[in-house]
């Protein structure tokens, strides 16, 4: 499971939680971070601040489900792919995000969705997660 | 100011801690890079990065170059001397040439102090990263100074670092004197009377010429290169090489009798083995020179990541 910083790492942990309790084994836990690999750098916005891409496995080989808690353009899924490919080349990789709110500019599909979300004009999903398995999901201005 | 939103990094002096210490965490993630097996990120590409080193060096520019690539940027260097009586007309002629290829950054050392100061305001849509200006400032390497210290100590708070040599000099010095006593560690400069410039104390430093008090206390020993030129070369800042060592070179006998157990002995190289450092403390457990060399190439990585982003930056919000 790796989580897409920063809103995908915790969502990441947990899944990897309800599988070790599903299934008994838990899956390994990568975390990256997508800042070096964006498509809009120096543009003058706003940007995130850069934080640690962690992969403590061997990448070849291995059956990665990257999560995400939004998914909208697409643009951070396609830099999240690059970043895992140069460490390494998974047997496959899938997606699994929380809100599927539309509005992809790239031909990225996810996986597993949590939910979909219509979202309004200048509006914007929020995720906060709740103690254990409670996430709230909302949409505003 | 958060962060570093400036377009060209030609001082520490202009700088406050929180930009520093900025550039130091942006540097951290940077050093994870380097140790990839995949040492490269798509960050730069396309970006067009020139090296104007119009003094001698192999080490900086060999650093910036690798930092550059491993960015994705493209490369290109330009070195030569300046001639003492055409050195600031030589170096605007040349930037305006440069400027008509539109590079994005270009990486300068020159002999003459303020020349890249020059540089930065005559050249709006260019970042200028200082890679020595004459004995005015060094502030990659000052700034890979501090990212050492800060790995190997922790933290600045309480501490006293020690710069010994031919201050008056010595660019080094001065961009470490700007860095360490910003992020609030105390410090001392030694050397002969005649190697430390008066009123250097203004800087924010005290000034000893005797190696023992400096040393005694201190948990960073910062060594710098002793030009031999300068003995022959009209100054006569000290009568021999073997007096200069005697007096303020270190050895394993003088850190035993008077450094902290745990000091920490730095050079910015290239080392005079025997001259200011001992071959077994330049290669003993006290030393980080190594490390200083790693994180030289993580910080300019930041530094080249940096100063693009706050050129954007600068201009949407409508600063120069």
């Amino acid at each position: 499971m790796v989580g897409i910083r920063a809103g995908g790492v915790p969502l990441a942990e947990r899944l990897a939680d309800c599988i070790r309790d599903a299934e008994g084994k838990r899956p390994q836990v990568g975390t990256v971070d997508i800042t070096l690999y964006r498509d809009d750098l120096h543009t003058g916005l706003e940007k995130s601040p850069l934080g640690a891409t962690e992969l403590p496995f061997d990448l070849s080989g291995s059956a990665v489900f990257l999560v995400d808690d939004v998914l909208y353009t697409g643009r951070t899924v396609r830099a999240a792919l690059d970043v895992l490919h140069d460490f390494g080349r998974p047997r496959w990789i899938r997606l699994a995000v929380l809100v599927d709110r539309g509005g992809r500019e790239l031909p990225i599909q996810a996986d597993v969705v949590g939910r979909a979300v219509e979202v309004g004009d200048g509006e914007k999903v929020v995720v906060t997660l709740g103690d254990r398995d409670s996430v709230g999901v909302e949409t505003r201005r | 100011m958060t962060g570093f939103a400036r377009k060209d990094l030609l001082g520490l002096a202009d700088l406050d801690a929180d930009e520093i210490r900025h550039i130091l965490d942006v540097a951290d993630q940077f050093r994870d890079v380097n140790l990839r097996p995949i040492k490269k990120v798509p960050t730069l590409r396309g970006k067009s990065v020139v090296h104007l080193f119009l003094e001698p060096s192999t080490r900086t520019r060999t650093s910036f170059d690798i930092a550059a690539k491993r960015l994705s940027a493209d490369t290109f260097s330009i070195t030569g001397s300046s001639s003492s009586a055409k050195k600031g007309e030589t170096l605007l002629d040349t930037a305006r040439n440069l400027v008509a290829m539109h590079p994005d950054i270009i990486v300068v050392r020159h002999a003459l102090a303020g020349g890249v100061r020059m540089l930065a305001e005559a050249l709006p849509e260019t970042s200028i990263v200082n890679a020595g200006d004459g004995a005015c400032e060094h502030p990659t390497q000052g700034l890979l100074d501090l990212l050492t210290v800060r790995r190997r100590l922790g933290g600045f708070d309480g501490r006293t670092v020690t710069i010994v040599g031919d201050i008056k000099h010595s660019r080094v010095a001065r961009s470490a004197i700007h860095g360490f006593s910003k992020l609030g560690a105390k410090v001392r400069v030694c050397g002969p009377k005649t190697l430390i410039p008066p009123g250097i104390e203004s800087l924010g430093c005290e000034s000893f010429d005797r190696l023992e008090p400096a040393v005694r206390g201190a948990d960073v020993l910062m060594m710098l290169r002793i030009q031999q030129e300068r003995i022959h070369l009209g100054g006569h800042y000290f009568p021999s090489i073997r007096e200069y060592s005697r007096r303020y070179g270190v050895n394993r006998d003088k850190l035993k009798r008077w450094a902290r157990r745990d000091v920490v002995i730095m050079h910015p190289g290239p080392i005079n083995r025997g001259v200011e450092l001992e071959p077994e403390v330049a290669d003993g457990g006290w030393s980080v020179i190594l490390d200083q060399v790693e994180n030289g190439v993580a910080v300019r990585m930041a530094v080249l990541y940096l100063v693009l982003g706050g050129r954007r930056t600068a201009a949407t919000e409508g600063r120069a």
